[in-house]
């Protein structure tokens, strides 16, 4: 029987799939029995230029972007926005993009059963928020500064402070779920999810930049970070 | 024409449902049949940090399932639709992998260029009413994902 782990699996270099991202990599374990093992099979070329599923304001909730005001009470950290607009590969602002988030509290640790890091969790912190980006693809959430946190995939295994983010945009193959780091973290070199994206340029548009200009005196730090989806087939 | 550097893929991580599945997203036609399976990883483990995202082209309609402690993820989906666009995410997975459901055999270009054992891994099984549709990422039996 052959080892899956034979070799690494790397995505076909097609320009259209956007930056490459090594599949199966061997510093993120998990990925050993998770990665798909074979070859990727094509699909005919209209298949990649379906539109995708449209959200509208009715998915939202009241304070869904501001997730500071969710419970009775102000949770425990640094206060900040994360702004950004959200774009395709040409450059054009992608508008009425689901924009999802999801991230740990202060501490490092997440509002969810299975964490487990002895870190203490905040009753006024869930951590999750959604909007919606406006006419010029632009997005906002306000939060707190995330903690970095302990896992198990190697001893003394530590990740970088992130946000996860999950986009919907207009076409079905849009669709993307990653992560944003704040500059400067010194975990970056030992963190092999954020080096599963080989080409340091690609590595770097996963980090948000400071934003003193946005910073809101005597409430909150900025940091800004734009998402740049592929362009769609179609518009092509 | 020069383009801007895309964004990279970045894995969903284990906690994924705190964000993603706060409100039910399971009912893509709530008068639906059942789809349901399990997600199971190279060594036939079940996946419990998954989620499924399946969309209903045809129709216009969109859902997604976690996996639950067994694997298990669960939709309600138009029983005559033919066949849905499907998208799996989990912890270990760096980029999502796209993979279609179909709910009854076809001659489709897409089937039609996979071999018979590849090909049947596409193909939902029927069961008490509904469907049952498992995924597994590895192995000889492993589900045709799609370059995406």
């Amino acid at each position: 029987m052959t080892d899956p782990f034979d070799g690494p699996v790397v995505l076909p270099d097609d320009p259209s799939l956007g930056p490459e991202v090594q599949v199966d990599f061997p510093g993120y374990r998990s990925t050993r029995w998770r990665a798909p093992s074979r070859p990727l099979a094509t699909l005919p070329e209209e298949l990649h230029a379906l539109d995708g599923p449209v959200f509208g304001e009715s998915a939202l909730a009241p304070l869904d972007s501001d997730l500071t005001r969710q419970h009775a009470g102000e949770p425990i950290g640094e206060r900040i926005t994360v702004t950004g607009r959200v774009l395709d590969d040409r450059g054009r602002p992608q508008r009425g993009t689901l924009v999802e988030i999801w991230q740990a509290n202060a501490c490092g640790r997440y509002h969810h059963e299975v964490d487990q890091h002895p870190a203490p969790l905040d009753p006024n912190f869930s951590g999750a928020g959604r909007c919606l980006t406006d006419d010029e693809g632009r997005y906002s959430f306000t939060t707190i500064k995330p903690g970095s946190y302990p896992w198990g995939n190697h001893p003394n295994a530590w990740r970088p402070a992130h946000i996860h983010f999950s986009l919907f945009g207009h076409a079905f193959e849009q669709r993307l779920v990653t992560q944003m780091y704040f500059p400067g973290d010194p975990l970056f070199p030992y963190d092999p999810i954020f080096n599963a994206v080989r080409d340091p340029k690609s590595r770097e548009l996963l980090i948000s930049r400071f934003d003193l200009a946005r910073t809101q005196p005597e409430w909150a730090l900025a940091f800004e970070w734009d998402i740049v989806l592929r362009s769609t087939p179609f518009e092509e | 024409m020069s383009r801007l550097g895309r964004t990279p893929s970045q894995t969903v991580g284990p906690f994924y449902a705190i964000g993603l599945c706060r409100r039910r997203d399971d009912e893509l036609d709530p008068e639906g049949v059942e789809l349901t399976g399990l997600l199971l990883d190279g060594r036939d483990e079940p996946v419990w940090d998954g989620m499924i995202e399946v969309w209903d082209s045809a129709a216009r309609r969109w859902g997604r399932s976690n996996t639950d402690r067994g694997g298990r993820f669960r939709l309600r989906v138009r029983g005559d639709a033919e066949v849905l666009e499907a998208f799996v995410f989990a912890r270990g997975l760096l980029r999502h992998q796209r993979t279609r459901i179909y709910l009854r055999d076809s001659q489709d270009e897409v089937l039609g260029s996979l071999a018979p054992d590849d090909r049947a891994t596409l193909i939902a099984q029927a069961e008490d009413g509904g469907f049952r549709f498992d995924i597994r990422m590895q192995g000889p039996r492993a589900t045709v994902f799609f370059a995406h």
